[in-house]
């Protein structure tokens, strides 16, 4: 107890040069729990809003069916199969251009149930089409890319199933917000009725989306890929940018433990009768080192009660209000929304007090350690060792 | 008395216009030969300018077909090989040959407003639609036979045609392509109509997509032989690489 009682008090008489260890590490401490807690915010949000737009809990694919590659669309449909039930949504894609202001903009053109419950697309919203009109459903990103509003009215050109051009001038009936680029960038929803009437197709689908607790079975001619198989690319984006995190906050973390360093390094130095002292009065050289260790690793406990004082108010407001990144992040093909809201984990904050408390006693140790070989009787007068 | 006049010129006039199938058929022996070598030029007009892409290409009827780009010389030494409804394209800074098939097919031919799949369709008109004579009107100082076709196959691009044919050469002076709603896609101009080695031929054609903005893309003939002595080994994938 004594040696703790003589570390923390010799800490706090260094003045300033602790509170500038501390106020670095604290620093530290909070850039690691923000960052990390953006991001596992960004991942929170991106899965809910990826299941709410556009994977529901799982799909099935026909089997052509690669959206990556635009060329697998043409063949990739087929009727859908009648083992799925009726909570099922199909989506059957097509490819169409439409031309507003004379540009010829390339589409996929979607054809989605209009009293679908499963995806928070408004279908509903979509108003049926009466004498041949085409009334249509866009999100804002492509609202933005093709320069087009509610109720405006532009050309598309289309194939129907025989690969006869058709074209017709739609109306696009509203325009609708989502995080998600995957259902907004370059798509035009239809209700299926009008899909199936201009394409020819009946009860046709690219791939369906399945409800909560399907019970998948091996439907031949369809694949099963499961709600993971679908967050995983997101998953993979925000794992690499973790990593790059952890470039930004070793540097930060390097430049704290290099402070507590060059502080244990400067203290064995200048306190070498304090130390000769200790020991003459009957502490062993290794109790000694364990009180500078204990002295260093201090830093990092002092900087996390620091941290808590001043992060705790901004992480609750964080948490309230999100952080806005002030750009089109659709553009870009990430399912990220304009405002996050950090979450922050208890073993996110845990795990990082651990990680640093640990480290800086390990570089506390390291130069205390030389007092274990120390000559106390050139110690005790002043003598560089 | 003015009646039975009306009936008469009108009788007599429709004996003296031929079915659409007759004049098909005319514009087709006019228009088709053996085989063709043509040096051609074709000049895309977008916002940003134009472009003039040459090329040298050896037809045999409607099947076999190939095309050498001669310049920009960015596009220099690209060759395209058709070969009934095979379609082959040989890029020489790859030097590697590749089919197009299904949606690669409906690109754009190097930017311009033709595609692929408009290159390809080889079936004759009178076989894919239903053809009718609707009048006759006069396209600058030609007279001109106007002519509707509809479609009576489903596996067809365009639903409706419309086509106007010189009434004394059999050359087609236009053309209008149509989507299944009626809205017009594509439009097609013949000019500088020159008899060459016995047979009407337009040296120019301006196609234009019609729901683009643009000035659409030229294609003018700067030399063309009938009926010449082509090579077989002109028409193989192994001349790509040549």
């Amino acid at each position: 107890m004594l040696t703790f009682k003589l570390a923390l008090k010799n800490l706090l008489s260094a003045g300033l040069r602790t509170w500038l260890s501390v106020s670095v590490m604290a620093f530290a401490y909070i850039l690691i729990i923000f960052y990390n807690g953006m991001l596992d915010g960004w991942n929170e949000q991106a899965k809910t809003d990826s299941i709410a737009w556009e994977f529901g809990h799982g799909q099935l694919w026909q089997e052509d069916y690669d959206p990556y590659d635009p060329f697998t669309l043409q063949d990739a449909h087929s009727k859908v199969p009648k083992e799925v039930s009726e909570d099922v949504v199909p989506i059957l894609i097509r490819q169409a251009s439409i031309y507003p202001q004379g540009r010829m903009v390339s589409v996929m053109l979607q054809g989605i149930p209009r009293n679908q419950n499963l995806l928070e697309l408004p279908t509903k919203e979509i108003p049926k089409s009466v004498d041949g009109s085409l009334n249509v459903m866009i999100g804002t990103g492509m609202a933005k890319t093709a320069k087009l509003e509610a109720g405006d009215n532009v050309l598309m050109r289309w194939r129907d199933k025989n690969g006869t051009f058709d074209a017709l001038e739609i109306t696009v009936a509203g325009v609708f917000k989502t995080n998600v680029p995957a259902v907004d960038a370059g798509k035009i929803w239809v209700a299926m009725e009008d899909m199936n009437r201009i394409t020819g197709f009946e009860n046709e689908a690219t791939y369906l989306v399945l409800p909560k607790g399907f019970d998948h079975e091996n439907i031949a001619g369809w694949e099963y890929h499961s709600l993971e198989n679908l967050l995983e690319p997101t998953e993979k984006i925000i794992a690499s940018k973790k990593i790059s995190g952890y470039v930004i906050y070793a540097i930060l973390l390097g430049l704290a433990l290099l402070a507590i360093f060059d502080t244990q390094v400067l203290s064995i130095f200048r306190r070498q009768k304090e130390i000769g002292i200790y020991i003459a009065l009957g502490m062993t050289r290794w109790r000694v080192v364990r009180m500078f260790t204990i002295e260093g690793a201090s830093t990092s406990i002092l900087a996390a009660g620091v941290g808590a004082v001043i992060g705790t108010p901004l992480f609750i407001y964080l948490a309230n209000t999100g952080i806005s990144f002030g750009m089109n992040t659709q553009s870009m093909g990430l399912t990220m929304a304009e405002v996050i809201v950090p979450v922050y984990g208890v073993g996110l904050v845990v795990t990082t007090i651990i990680l640093v408390v640990v480290a800086s006693t390990i570089v506390s140790f390291w130069p205390s350690k030389k007092i274990a070989n120390m000559d106390v009787t050139l110690a005790l007068k002043g003598k560089v060792q | 008395m003015n009646t039975i006049t009306a009936i008469l010129v009108a009788f007599l006039g429709w004996q003296s216009q031929p079915s659409a199938e007759t004049i098909m058929k005319k514009v087709d022996e006019n228009m088709t030969s053996k085989n063709q070598v043509a040096e051609s030029k074709m000049i895309i007009k977008g916002k940003r300018g134009s472009r003039t892409i040459t090329s040298k290409s050896w037809s045999v009827g409607d099947k076999k077909a190939m095309t050498e780009y001669l310049s920009p010389a960015r596009e220099a030494g690209t060759k395209m090989l058709k070969l009934e409804n095979e379609l082959y394209i040989y890029n020489p800074s790859t030097d590697r040959t590749i089919m197009l098939s299904g949606h690669m097919l409906r690109q754009s031919v190097m930017g311009s407003d033709l595609s692929y799949e408009d290159m390809m369709e080889d079936r004759k008109l009178m076989d894919i639609y239903n053809a009718k004579v609707v009048g006759e009107e006069t396209i600058g100082d030609r007279k001109v036979y106007v002519i509707e076709m509809e479609a009576k196959v489903e596996d067809v691009a365009y639903a409706k045609r419309k086509a106007w044919i010189d009434v004394e050469r059999f050359v087609p002076l236009k053309e209008e392509l149509f989507a299944k709603s009626g809205q017009l896609l594509k439009k097609t101009t013949m000019s500088d109509v020159e008899n060459i080695d016995g047979r009407w031929f337009p040296k120019t054609v301006l196609y234009k997509d019609m729901l683009k903005d643009g000035e659409g893309t030229t294609f003018s003939l700067t030399t063309v032989k009938f009926d010449q002595d082509i090579p077989e080994y002109i028409f193989t994938k192994a001349a790509l690489k040549k």
